[in-house]
């Protein structure tokens, strides 16, 4: 048999060897041509010491998403961003000769963008972009069939997600079947930022804990240091999508959201060097 | 503009208009499409309705709230000065006459009762129109349900008098600021809100569309429309069933429901699309709301904003049926303008006394023009689901006329 960690592909064999070093794994959100010089926010990312960098391709109707995330869609698409411009913006971000970010892309969308070149060619773009995960949000395990082989075939990652109310059984085959890592969605709503780590969170990854051990990636109302230490004690890392775009509309820049990830960075450090 | 699409002849045989395959599919589309957080609710659904609608106790239920609070049957009106004009003969199927004044209240009553099976003691709606969202108030109140209904900004505006009804009714009006303010944006945001409230709410979708099973169960509830139409045609029509059955095509509920009474007959069976929301017509293959359809896309697979006058047909897609029926040749799928939809409004309420929606006018409209230039044979016996009451629509048609 072969052990799921030889198996795996490069963002999952990437993630596992930082979480064995005792890390806790930090994937920033940007979505893709929210400024026209967006791609300086994946170098900022890198530096801060991100893990893996999630990178939205805005769709029109972002039914999971809140308000911070349907906004920053709506900006992109208005200064004309696609798919396309997105994964050629990626392409020339790192050029040949070029030292690579150093950090695996995933790219994340809703799946009509997927099915609008259709499955192989939309694989086929991104791993030219250089991405090499994907998060579908609106595409569960049961409908993903189309997908999954075209996504390995052209090497992409394809990560699912797991919800509070995703029944143990399920939650087997989300676990078994996801690649990269499983995205555990924090709480019952959509994206954006809380003032809590919802209780649901802790529960969510102990229940998938007990079926994989692929890395656990927690998602959803993660925004301040506090409840990036928090979901650390539960999970192997963290997403942060809302509290980095609600900055970002906001007018930072690449160097401000640096500054604001050391400090979540900093926050996974700490958690870690604690005894558990 | 000529329509492309053609029955196929002679009329299939598949698509008869049963349950849909596994895991929800006609053809190839449908499917249950939902973010991981409401596949569990959509489950629930999914067994809930099964259970119920296999239960004489639950039919029993459902078809005394239609007969004593929602006014049915509906008659089969002939449309007799009208035919006389077209050279058809042309009946009006006439949910128009039901509680609330469409065929909305059909689909409601049901799901209303299916949450009170389920213990849920709120309903979510979107609404476009606002019949919807009327009807969803109404049947909230009579079962002593909590309603909250999500409307586009700019439907609240265009439907004022709609928005005080649901109020006066109870339920909570949210307005949608989102994206073009109308139909699709209400639709996502009563899908974001369920996601945070799947333990107590019943999500009520409105039309033949979203994750499964909801384009099924819709249209099963709204088949009373067509269960109805058929029996009445029976008694009423030499021929027993019509040779065309015409129905307008937002989302495609009341074409559902109408069609499905049809759908083994060899009644040539047509879904007049808006002009500017033509999914049917005009759409491609995509994924939207939770479901596998034909959706107006740009070039880069955004989904476009729909235009119509009428407020129910502002819809960018179409139900997964629809497509189906489509790509089978079983039904055809025509447009028809805004002038088109009003000069037919007009010309029902003088020749027959009767102001129809906005949305119900574009199925008139079809059958006048096809009528004038011979896509309606002479003597054609048709039969016309009138969706809905012109009352919503006056102070639009005020402006206009």
């Amino acid at each position: 048999m072969t052990s799921p960690a030889l198996a795996a592909g490069a963002v999952e064999r990437h993630l596992r060897a930082r979480r064995d070093t005792g890390r806790g794994l930090l994937m920033p959100y940007v979505t893709g041509g929210i400024t026209p010089g967006w791609t300086d926010y994946l170098r900022a990312f890198a530096a801060a010491g991100a893990d893996a960098i999630e990178v939205g391709l805005p769709f029109s109707d972002p039914t999971l998403d809140g308000v911070t995330i349907q906004q920053a869609s709506e900006t992109a698409l208005a200064w004309g961003a696609s798919t396309r411009r997105i994964l050629a913006d990626l392409a020339g971000a790192r050029p040949p000769g070029q030292p690579d970010l150093g950090v695996p892309l995933v790219a994340s969308t809703y799946y009509n963008l997927v099915l609008h070149d259709g499955p192989e060619a939309f694989c086929a773009a991104l791993r030219r972009a250089g991405v090499g995960g994907l998060i579908v949000p609106d595409l569960p395990v049961h409908e993903a069939d189309e997908l999954t082989d075209v996504a390995a075939a052209a090497g992409i990652e394809l990560v699912l997600l797991a919800s509070p109310a995703t029944p143990q059984p399920r939650l087997a085959e989300i676990s078994g079947r996801s690649r990269g890592f499983v995205y555990a969605v924090s709480l019952m709503g959509t994206t954006g930022e809380r003032a809590a780590l919802a209780a649901s969170a802790a529960e969510l990854t102990g229940r998938i804990r007990r079926v994989t051990d692929r890395p656990v990636l927690l998602g959803f109302g993660i925004s301040t240091p506090d409840q990036a230490r928090e979901a650390r004690r539960h999970a192997d890392g963290v997403v942060v999508g809302a509290a980095v775009m609600r900055r970002v509309l906001d007018g930072a820049g690449p160097e401000d959201l640096r500054a604001f990830l050391a400090t979540l960075r900093q926050a996974l450090d700490q958690e870690c060097d604690r005894p558990r | 503009m000529r329509d492309v699409l053609q029955w196929r002849e002679p009329v299939p045989l598949g698509g008869t208009m049963g349950e849909p395959r596994a895991r929800g599919r006609f053809g190839e589309y449908g499917g249950r499409y939902a973010p991981e957080s409401l596949v569990e609710a959509c489950r629930e659904v999914d067994e809930e309705f099964r259970e119920a609608w296999a239960d004489p106790g639950f039919r029993g239920a459902l078809a005394r709230l239609l007969a004593v609070h929602a006014g049915r049957p509906t008659p089969l009106t002939p449309a007799g000065r009208l035919s006389e004009a077209l050279g058809v003969r042309l009946y009006l199927k006439r949910e128009d006459l039901t509680h609330t004044g469409s065929h909305k209240i059909n689909n409601v009553l049901g799901q209303a009762l299916l949450a009170t099976r389920m213990g849920r003691r709120r309903l979510i709606a979107e609404t476009g129109a606002g019949q919807h969202g009327v009807a969803t108030a109404t049947a909230a109140a009579l079962l002593g349900l909590e309603a909250t209904v999500f409307m586009g900004e700019r439907d609240i505006e265009r439907q004022a008098l709609n928005v005080f009804r649901m109020r006066m009714l109870g339920a909570e009006v949210v307005p949608v600021t989102t994206g073009s303010r109308t139909l699709k944006d209400a639709t996502s945001e009563a899908m974001r809100h369920w996601v945070g409230a799947t333990g107590d709410s019943h999500y009520c979708i409105g039309s033949v569309i979203g994750p499964d099973p909801y384009p099924w169960m819709v249209r099963e509830f709204q088949r009373v429309i067509g269960d109805e139409a058929r029996g009445q045609c029976a008694a009423e029509l030499r021929t027993g069933v019509p040779d065309y059955v015409v129905a307008c095509v937002g989302g495609g509920s009341n074409a559902a429901g109408t069609f499905a009474g049809f759908a083994d007959t060899p009644a040539r069976l047509v879904g007049v699309e808006a002009a500017g929301g033509a999914g049917a017509a005009r759409g491609r293959l995509g994924v939207l709301h939770g479901c596998r359809s034909l959706f107006l896309q740009d070039d880069d697979g955004q989904i476009t904003q729909a235009h119509s006058i009428a407020a129910g047909l502002d819809y960018p897609g179409v139900g997964p049926e629809h497509a189906h029926l489509r790509d089978l040749g079983r039904a055809r799928y025509v447009t028809v303008t805004d002038d088109e939809a009003v000069g037919a409004a007009v010309r029902l309420a003088r020749a027959e006394g009767i102001v129809p929606a906005l949305e119900s006018a574009h199925a008139l409209a079809w059958v006048i023009r096809a009528a004038g230039d011979g896509d309606l044979p002479a003597g054609s016996t048709v039969l016309m689901t009138l969706s809905g009451r012109g009352d919503k629509d006056v102070s639009t048609l005020k402006e206009l006329l």
